[in-house]
C-alpha cells in the first residue's frame, strides 16, 4: 500500500538532546580514517578557533538515524522498513558540530510521491543546539520498493 | 586571489574497506542494520553479500574534501545519491573504492566540489558535492 501522502508536513517531537563527547567524535573519525588534529587535540582546536575540537561533516549521521527511526516506526505511516533504502543524504551545516553540544533534533516529513511502483519519503531533521541556535539541516531520502518491484 | 579555481582536481583518496572496517563504523555511527555485518541478513534481502553503509562511503568521500580543505569546519554542505552498493567480501583484501574530487565552481570564497565514487569499474555515489571555503594556500 503506498505511504499516505497527507503525512507531508507532519513534525515528531524533539528526542532526547545528544550530547557531543570528544571520545565519540575521535571514535567516529577512527573508523572513517580522519586523522585531523583538529577532531582529536583540543588544544589544535582551539589554536584555530574552536571552543572544542569538531566532528567531520557526516558525523550527525548519528542523530540523523534517530529522526528517520522517529518517523520509519510510527504505526500510523506503516512503512515497510525491510523493504527500505535510503537513496540520498544531505548536510547543511549552520555551523561546525563542536564537542559539548547538546543537541536536540526535530524530525519532520518533507515529501512522500510514488513513482514507478516505490515510495519515496523525505525526512529533515532540524538540528539545535542547547541555546535552540540552529547547527544542520539534515535531510534524507528513503526509498521504499513496491511489493511488485 | 584564490588559486583554486573550476577544473582544480582535489588529491584523489583510495580507501579498502574490509568487514572489519563495517564492524568498527556501525559502533560509530550506532547504524547497526545486519546488512553491513551479517551475510546470511544481506543475502536473504537479495543484496550479493554484505554491503558497505552507504554513510559510510559518503564519509569517506568527504575525507577526501577534509584532507584538501584542512579543517571540517570548512565543509558548509554535503550531498550525496546513494545509487549502487559496495560489496564487501569476506576475506583479508576487502573492496577498493576509489575517489576523485573536481572544483565546479567558485562562488566568493566558496568552491563546489564534485566527488565521485567508484567500485569495481562503477559509480558507487550519485552527484556527490561538498560546499568547501577554499582553504587558504600554504
Amino acid at each position: 500500500m503506498p505511504l499516505d501522502p497527507s503525512f507531508v508536513g507532519r513534525s515528531y517531537s524533539p528526542a532526547a538532546a545528544f550530547e557531543v563527547t570528544r571520545g565519540k567524535i575521535s571514535e567516529f573519525c577512527d573508523a572513517i580514517g580522519d586523522t585531523s588534529p583538529l577532531s582529536r587535540d583540543p588544544e589544535a582546536a582551539r589554536a584555530a578557533g574552536y571552543r572544542d575540537v569538531i566532528a567531520p561533516p557526516t558525523f550527525l549521521t548519528i542523530v540523523n538515524l534517530g529522526a528517520i527511526e522517529a518517523i520509519i516506526s510510527d504505526p500510523e505511516l506503516g512503512l515497510d522498513y525491510s523493504r527500505m533504502v535510503h537513496g540520498l543524504q544531505s548536510f547543511t551545516h549552520h555551523r561546525p558540530v563542536v564537542a559539548g553540544d547538546e543537541l536536540a533534533l526535530t524530525p519532520h516529513v518533507d515529501d512522500i510521491f510514488a513513482r514507478a511502483g516505490n515510495d519515496f519519503l523525505t525526512v529533515r531533521a532540524e538540528i539545535a543546539d542547547a541555546a535552540g541556535e540552529p547547527v544542520c539541516t539534515a535531510k534524507a531520502q528513503l526509498v521504499v520498493r513496491g511489493a511488485e518491484a | 586571489m584564490s588559486a583554486v579555481d573550476v577544473g582544480y582536481e582535489l588529491p584523489p583518496l583510495r580507501v579498502t574497506v574490509t568487514r572489519a572496517d563495517l564492524v568498527r563504523y556501525a559502533g560509530a555511527s550506532l547504524d547497526f542494520n545486519p546488512i553491513h555485518w551479517n551475510e546470511r541478513v544481506a543475502t536473504s534481502v537479495g543484496l550479493p553479500n554484505v554491503i558497505a553503509h552507504g554513510m559510510f562511503t559518503m564519509a569517506l568521500a568527504n575525507r577526501l574534501v577534509t584532507e584538501w580543505a584542512g579543517d571540517a569546519g570548512n565543509v558548509l554542505e554535503c550531498s550525496a545519491r546513494f545509487t549502487r552498493p559496495v560489496v564487501v567480501p569476506d576475506d583479508d583484501q576487502g573492496a577498493l573504492v576509489e575517489f576523485t574530487g573536481k572544483v565546479t565552481a567558485v562562488a566568493d570564497t566558496v568552491a563546489t566540489v564534485a566527488i565521485t565514487a567508484t567500485f569495481e569499474g562503477k559509480t558507487v555515489l550519485g552527484k556527490a558535492v561538498a560546499q568547501v571555503r577554499i582553504p587558504n594556500p600554504r
